[in-house]
Order: structure tokens, then C-alpha cells, then sequence
């Protein structure tokens, strides 16, 4: 910065801390309430210091009966469960993605446009605001409580098809020229040429939509109701319906803490192409 | 090794035509430069005969094959771009193995035509970088190398030294010419560098507008131009023209040049 | 929402550029088994459902559902003169702008120092930037736990100075809470941006300024600010966007739209209406009106990039 005077870089520094402890209060306690066992966490004030039960609840969460009285699915399947949906979101989404941008780039041919443009409109039409029938239309087509019905629907976008129709068009024409010439057809291309050319914008997308798949809750609420296709994050939502029962904090924040935990070390391990693909598809 | 025949050839981009009934004859073995100013058309001339872009109408023949609806991969012709378009993410070697690859060579002939290749160019130590750590010139020659290990009957270049410095264009200019002769291949050179095209040629096909304009020697285009274009365009320095009128008793100055200065010739 | 990306296809298609390289595969069946996947996934999973949105909007079905009616307009006149769905609306306003003030504010005044410490930087952005991979659900999860009435870490100290909290019972307390866990998971997206806005203003205009004397503060206000108003009507779409559409799980998790109705938003209404009142009618025409509103929002920032795309 321009000047470094002592006091201005104290209060710096000091606003930025404060600010770091109220972004991560949150996380914090919940994180304290998982390290403690049930009798603790009946009792106000609740801890602020990490207790010593963080194994005995991941053990209990984890493998054991989870929340005692709840007909749900183990954790570990849970987990299993998000694991699958995020993938197979982040997966289909940039194959249909990839695909549908190499065709609009690189062909010219009748209805070019109107594939743009139907491709556009799924931007206007958030899964919110079509609830019912796209429910019924899953229903209809036999996929309630599967994985295909948990991650099909979702894996259409515009906005990574634009990404990556803007990737390929900062390729030069001679890159193609060249691999004609080498006789090249199209879909050795692709694969040889424009695959590895994209890897880091497909990384960094793929960080992006990894999160994106495991943080639906809403969409597997919908349409799964056998418990054996219960994600981890949409189960806090069943824990906390049955918390106004039973108030298993310690069980409950245990199971939230492994819900989090995936996509945050996510984020943080591949921070750089995490930062690169927010801003490129801004989602 | 092949001869070239175009014939009537004529581009057009939607209503707009760029090239006008484009003839010539290459010779097998002959090393042609197209020259004209930018945008008069050499790079699609260049491009129609490579078969990336598509003919309007005329024919354009290679060795004993109309080529027309043939694919680029299919017209046994190797070309190398300005930007040199090499795949960045593989190493020196996978980009000059890459079409050979393609076409099913076995490991062993694919290994023996790179490592030649890369011999003749001096560029066997950098077999295994990727295009990124070379310099321009050695990027130049993986270029030209990946022309040659496909062993075409005719060679493509568009620019190829446009972006290189002016000393290395000078050796790079003398490589070329050597390294045609020593494998005779039959060569098309587009440029908009006189010197250039005048030193390299057998012949030079000079292009003005989408028009011929002269297709001929360097001497003949020199000392017997066929139009004030390639005149002017051909030589350094420039020849000087004087306004002239052609009178039933011989030919006598029009009008002396508007700033008054000498106009006698010089050049 | 709408990326850069996509502002930029978009352009170029409206304004008619080529979108096409200049060489391109010779005409076959291929281009079209390449783009069936993802327009038969847009065709079944968005035309068709937002279609079937529309149509029924125009339908009331009778109490059995066993028959329905074409009415025209009449689930719209219904909305329009329902006192709830008029709340619902004025209440989604409220809820977005300040969700997002408090969150861009929050962000904006976190970025703005984070930018003095050129080095420390990154490190603070690595501990601000958790909360976005938070699902929302679990983000609301997260404060219910806080502030649960009973338990609570913050109605405890928030007893101390005489506030009684119980959000279960309480609306104005109910919107505040899902308010804070809204705006918390979105401070990290927002921080992000204006970090790299601020990042990428150079350094001399700052210098600059500096000779002419004018100090950190002042500088970030007549400076900084006016240089990254570009960035804050971004993120402005973009949290109105998120706080109409993306607070639905919070929402769900935190108070299910409750009390009474003190925290039902559009699309908790929707839902509500939908699955749990079984009003097809009413609940496809208020998703026809959130698809206005989508559009429209999608309009006003496209508006924003043909001004911006000019230098
Ligand atoms: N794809 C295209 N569409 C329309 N016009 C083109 C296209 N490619 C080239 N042209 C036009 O054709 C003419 C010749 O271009 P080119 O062959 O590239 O010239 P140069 O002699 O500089 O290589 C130019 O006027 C150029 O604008
Ligand atoms: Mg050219």
C-alpha cells in the first residue's frame, strides 16, 4: 500500500480479524457443539471450548445408531449418497456442457441459433419456480428416489455451455486447421485438442459444480422418500425436525460438521481454480 | 512429388468475390511464391489448394487427382501457418508424431521419420519441451518439421517467417530454399514481402485484388512487368514512374512532377 | 445466474456477431447428436414443466381434482387481490435488500481493508471464503442452533441486555435470523469479487491520489468506490437473485416460512401453496410471476453489460 503507518496496519489488521471471527463463529460453534457429549449440550450457556467426545460422536454419528429414535439411513450412506449426486451433477453437466459448446462453435448448421437459444432460456427458469411440474415429470418418468432422478434434472446450463463455448472461440483457428490437416476428424479433436487445451477451465468448473451438487437439499427433499436415498444435507433437515423432540445437539452438529466438511476442504485444497471458476461462471 | 493445376479457380464469400479466375501451373518440384499486398488474397488462394477453404468454382488439381471435394488430410499436403499452430499441451515429438499417429504409422516409422525430421532441423534436443519453452525460431522449426515427417507431396506455407526477427528471417528465408531443394518437394509460399518472394522463387504468381496479375521468373517480372502493379510492387528500391503520354511523334512528358523535384529516373 | 460468459454469448448473439470460428467441420448429423443431450434434458426438465406452469396458471382445478377449468386470468386477479400473497411480496422485497446490504456491506468493508495488506491478503481470503461451499440448509441449521431460544449460545448473552429471543414465536426475530444466515453464506461470494476488483485497479491511480493527499479513507471513497461500482450493480442482481431464489433452504430449515407467516417468501409461497396447500392453479400462477421476475432481472443486468461493453 501506499503508506504503512503502524496505527492504520494495527487497525487493519484489526478489522480483518474481527471479521474472520464473525464469518467463522458459526462454524466454530457448531464445530465445539460436536465435541461434546448430549448431557453437556443440555446445559446453558452451551460451550464455547472444544470438548473431548469429537470421536465418540463421529463413531456414534458415523456407524452407530445416529440419532437415537430416527428411522433414517447410517451417515456413511448418506455421505455415499451426496457423494454420488455432486459427482454425477459435476460430470454430466460438463460433458452435456462441453459437448454442447464444441457443436455450437465448431458446426454450422440449421436451428444453430435456436439450440442457442433454448440452451439460453434454462437461465430464466430456476428449478424454484417450476417445482410442480418438473416434479411431476420426474415422477412421471419412474426416477423418484434414484440417483438419475437426484442429478439428471439439474445437469442442464447455459452458464457453463457459455464458458465453454468462450474457451473454445480464444482457441485459434490454425489449432484446427492444423489437426484437419493432420487428419484429425471431429471428435478426435475434441479429445486430443480441445480437452486438454480446457483442462483448467474444466477443473476450476468442476470445483465449482462439485459444491453445487453436494449443497442441493432442496431438490432430493423433492423426490427421494426412501431413506436409503437420503443425501447428508438434506438429513440436517430431518435431524432438526427431530430435534424439537429429542434435542441431540451433539449428534446432530457431529453429523453437520461431515456434511460441510467435504466441499469446504473442497474449497480450500483448490482455492486458485475455486477463485478462477466463481468467477468465470459466477456461481 | 506432384504437379499443381489451377484452373479458373474463383472464391467467393457470400456475394463478395475475392479471387478472380485464379490460373497457373506448378511444376513438379517447382518452389512458387505468391506475393501481393495484404488482403489480395494469398492466404485463400493457399487455403483453397490445402482444402481448408471450399472451392467456389474452377478446379484445382493435384499430381493426377482433382482435389476439390477432397479432405485436407486426404490431399497429401503438408502446410505450416504463421502462428505455427502447434499443439500446445504436447511435447516436440507428440506434435510432430501426432499426424502420423493419425494415420496408423507403426511406433518404429513414426520414431525413424521424427528423429530424421528433427536431425535435418537441428532440433533433436528439444524433442521431449513442450512448444512454450522454445524460442520463436525453434518454434519455426518444429513447424516446418511437422511438415516434413509426413513426407506430402506438396508443401504449404503461409507466412511462415512473418513472425520472426529480421536476422532470423534472412537464415531462416536461406533454410527453406536448401532444404526444398534437398527433398524437391513441390512448394506453394505466400507472402507480402517482395525481397522475400524475389530471393525464394522459382517463379512468383503476384496477386493484386484477387487478380494474377504476373506469373512468371523473378527476372521476368522484373525486367518485363506485366502491369505498373507489379512494377511498383517488385524491387528495391522502388522503381520511379513518370507520367507519360503516348503521342503519334514519340512519347513526351505529360507534366512536371507537382513538387518540382527531379524526375528523372533513378532506380 | 447470469456470468460473464454468458452476458458475453448473449451479446454477441442479439447483436448478430459470428459465433462461429471462421473454419469449421464440414455439415453432418454430428453437431446434433452433440447438442441432444442437453437440449433433451432443457426440453423435459425446464420448457415442458415451465409450459405446464404456464397452462395451469390458466386453470382452476375443483376440490377433488378431478376436473379443472380453463379461467383465463383468474388465478392471477385471485393473487392480486389475496392480502397474503401481496405481504409475501412486499416481505420478499424487504428480506432481498437487506439481505443484500448487509451482506455486499459486510464483504465491501472486509475486501476494502483486505486490500491494504497486499500480503496477508490471500491468507485472510482463504478464511473468509468457507461459507459459500455451506449448504444452505446446513447454513440455516448453523443459526438455529445459535439461536436456539432454549439453548442458545446468543439468546443466553442477548438475555443479559433484556432481549427476550424466540424467533419460533416471534416474526420480526424470525426474519432477522434468516436475514443473518442468508447474508452470512453470501459475504464469501461477495468478498471475492470485490477483492479482485479492487486487486485489479492499478496501483498508480491509487498513488496518485495519494500525491494529491488524500488519505486511506477518502481515497477509498472517491477512488476505490466509484471505480468498482461496476462490481457492486453485478453483485447487486446477483444477491437479489440469490435472496428471490437460493434462500429457499434456509428458509425451510430456519422457520419453514413461520411464524404465522412472517417469514414466507415467493418462492416458500409457491411451494407451500404447491405441495403442501395442493392450489395448482394459484401455485403455478405465482411461479409465472417469479419467471417475470427472473426475466426481468436477467434483462436489467444484460441492459448493465451493453453500457459497460462499450470501452
Ligand atoms: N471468412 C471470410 N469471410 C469473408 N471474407 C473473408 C474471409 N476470409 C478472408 N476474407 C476476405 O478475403 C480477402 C483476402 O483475404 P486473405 O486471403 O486472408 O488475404 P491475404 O492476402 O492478406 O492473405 C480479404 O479482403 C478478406 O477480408
Ligand atoms: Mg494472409
Amino acid at each position: 500500500m501506499v503508506e504503512d503507518r503502524p496505527l492504520t496496519s494495527i487497525l487493519t489488521h484489526f478489522v480483518l480479524i474481527l471479521g474472520v471471527i464473525a464469518i467463522a463463529l458459526p462454524i466454530w460453534i457448531t464445530f465445539v457443539a460436536a465435541t461434546h457429549d448430549e448431557l453437556r449440550m443440555n446445559q446453558v450457556p452451551l460451550p464455547l471450548w472444544p470438548g473431548t467426545h469429537l470421536l465418540d460422536n463421529l463413531t456414534q454419528t458415523l456407524f452407530g445408531a445416529g440419532l437415537s429414535g430416527s428411522q433414517g439411513a447410517p451417515v456413511w450412506l448418506m455421505l455415499l449418497n451426496s457423494l454420488a449426486m455432486a459427482m454425477m451433477i459435476s460430470f454430466g453437466k460438463i460433458a452435456i456442457s462441453l459437448l454442447s459448446a464444441f457443436a455450437i462453435v465448431y458446426f454450422r448448421f440449421p436451428f444453430r441459433m435456436t439450440c442457442f437459444w433454448m440452451i439460453f432460456i434454462t437461465l430464466m427458469l430456476p428449478v424454484e419456480v417450476r417445482i410442480l411440474p418438473t416434479f411431476e415429470v420426474v415422477a412421471n418418468l419412474g426416477m423418484l428416489n434414484s440417483y438419475w432422478g437426484l442429478s439428471i434434472p439439474l445437469i442442464a446450463s447455459a452458464t457453463a455451455t457459455f464458458m465453454f463455448r468462450q474457451v473454445f472461440l480464444t482457441v485459434p483457428d490454425e489449432m484446427l486447421e492444423s489437426a484437419r490437416i493432420d487428419g484429425a476428424g471431429p471428435m478426435r479433436f475434441f479429445f486430443d485438442i480441445l480437452l486438454p487445451l480446457s483442462r483448467t477451465n474444466i477443473a476450476a468448473l468442476f470445483v465449482i459444480l462439485f459444491i453445487f451438487g453436494w449443497t442441493q437439499s432442496f431438490w432430493p427433499l423433492l423426490i427421494t422418500t426412501d431413506t436409503s436415498m437420503t443425501t447428508i444435507v438434506m438429513s440436517i433437515k430431518q435431524m432438526l425436525e427431530a430435534a424439537e423432540q429429542s434435542p441431540q445437539w451433539n449428534i446432530i452438529m457431529t453429523t453437520a460438521l461431515l456434511a460441510r466438511i467435504p466441499p469446504i476442504f473442497v474449497v480450500i485444497s483448490m482455492q486458485k481454480l475455486f477463485v478462477q471458476g466463481l468467477t468465470e461462471t459466477d456461481k | 512429388m506432384a504437379e499443381i493445376k489451377l484452373t479458373d479457380l474463383t472464391k467467393s464469400y457470400g456475394s463478395t468475390e475475392v479471387l478472380h479466375h485464379v490460373e497457373g501451373d506448378i511444376n513438379d518440384g517447382e518452389f512458387i511464391v505468391i506475393v501481393g499486398p495484404s488482403g489480395c488474397g494469398k492466404s485463400t488462394l493457399l487455403r483453397m489448394v490445402a482444402g481448408l477453404e471450399t472451392v467456389t468454382s474452377g478446379e484445382i488439381r493435384i499430381g493426377d487427382r482433382r482435389v476439390n471435394e477432397l479432405e485436407p488430410s486426404a490431399r497429401d499436403i503438408a502446410m505450416v501457418f504463421q502462428n505455427y499452430a502447434l499443439y500446445p499441451h504436447m511435447s516436440v515429438r507428440e506434435n510432430m508424431a501426432y499426424g502420423l499417429k493419425i494415420r496408423k504409422l507403426s511406433k518404429a516409422e513414426i520414431n525413424k521419420r521424427v528423429e530424421e525430421a528433427a536431425e535435418i532441423l537441428e532440433i533433436g534436443q528439444y524433442l521431449d519441451r513442450k512448444p512454450r519453452q522454445l524460442s520463436g525460431g525453434q518454434r519455426q522449426r518444429v513447424a516446418m518439421g511437422r511438415a516434413i515427417v509426413r513426407d506430402p507431396q506438396v508443401f504449404l506455407f503461409d507466412e511462415p517467417l512473418s513472425n520472426l526477427d529480421a536476422k532470423l528471417r534472412v537464415q531462416m528465408r536461406l533454410e527453406i530454399r536448401k532444404l526444398q531443394q534437398r527433398l524437391g518437394v513441390t512448394s506453394i509460399y505466400v507472402t507480402h514481402d517482395q525481397v522475400e518472394a524475389m530471393t525464394l522463387g522459382d517463379r512468383l504468381m503476384v496477386l493484386n485484388g484477387g487478380y494474377v496479375e504476373q506469373f512468371g521468373t523473378p527476372i521476368e517480372l522484373y525486367d518485363r512487368p506485366a502491369s505498373v502493379f507489379v512494377a511498383g510492387f517488385l524491387g528495391s528500391p522502388a522503381m520511379n514512374f513518370i507520367p507519360a503520354i503516348v503521342e503519334a511523334d514519340g512519347v513526351g512528358f505529360a507534366r512536371r512532377h507537382k513538387t518540382g523535384r527531379r524526375t528523372g529516373a533513378s532506380g | 445466474m447470469v456470468s460473464f460468459y454468458t452476458r458475453h454469448s448473449l451479446h454477441a448473439a442479439l447483436m448478430g456477431h459470428h459465433m462461429l470460428k471462421r473454419v469449421h467441420f464440414p455439415s453432418s448429423p454430428l453437431p446434433y447428436m452433440l447438442v441432444a443431450p442437453q437440449l433433451a434434458i432443457t426440453l423435459v426438465f425446464f420448457i415442458w414443466p415451465a409450459s405446464q406452469a404456464m397452462y395451469q396458471s390458466l386453470l382452476i382445478e375443483d376440490a377433488f381434482g378431478l376436473g379443472s377449468e380453463f379461467v383465463w386470468f383468474e388465478n392471477f386477479e385471485v393473487l392480486w387481490q389475496d392480502q397474503h400473497y401481496l405481504d409475501a411480496f412486499l416481505r420478499t422485497a424487504v428480506f432481498s435488500v437487506l439481505v443484500a446490504a448487509l451482506s455486499m456491506g459486510t464483504a465491501l468493508i472486509l475486501a476494502g481493508f483486505a486490500q491494504r495488506v497486499v500480503k496477508g491478503a490471500m491468507f485472510y481470503r482463504t478464511l473468509l471464503i468457507w461459507p459459500y461451499a455451506v449448504a444452505p440448509v446446513l447454513a440455516g441449521a448453523l443459526w438455529v442452533f445459535m439461536f436456539n431460544p432454549t439453548l442458545g449460545i446468543f439468546p443466553y448473552f442477548l438475555e443479559f441486555v433484556g432481549v427476550d429471543w424466540n424467533h419460533y414465536l416471534n416474526g420480526n426475530q424470525a426474519m432477522a435470523l434468516v436475514i443473518m444466515a442468508a447474508a452470512w453464506k453470501q459475504v464469501a461470494y461477495n468478498f471475492l469479487f470485490y477483492l479482485a476488483a479492487m486487486q485489479s485497479i492499478p496501483n498508480s491511480v491509487i498513488e496518485a491520489a495519494a500525491i494529491d493527499g488524500a488519505g486511506p479513507g477518502r481515497r477509498f471513497v472517491t477512488i476505490i468506490l466509484p471505480l468498482i461500482s461496476p462490481t457492486t450493480f453485478f453483485l447487486l442482481v446477483i444477491n437479489m437473485v440469490y435472496a428471490f431464489f437460493e434462500t429457499f433452504g434456509i428458509i425451510h430449515a430456519v422457520t419453514q416460512g413461520g411464524p404465522g407467516s412472517a417469514t414466507t417468501i415467493l418462492v416458500y409461497k409457491v411451494f407451500n401453496d404447491g405441495f403442501v396447500g395442493l392450489d395448482l392453479g394459484g401455485s403455478a400462477a405465482q411461479s409465472v410471476i417469479l419467471m417475470v421476475l427472473v426475466v426481468a432481472m436477467t434483462v436489467v443486468q444484460f441492459r448493465y453489460v451493453e453500457r459497460k461493453v462499450e470501452y
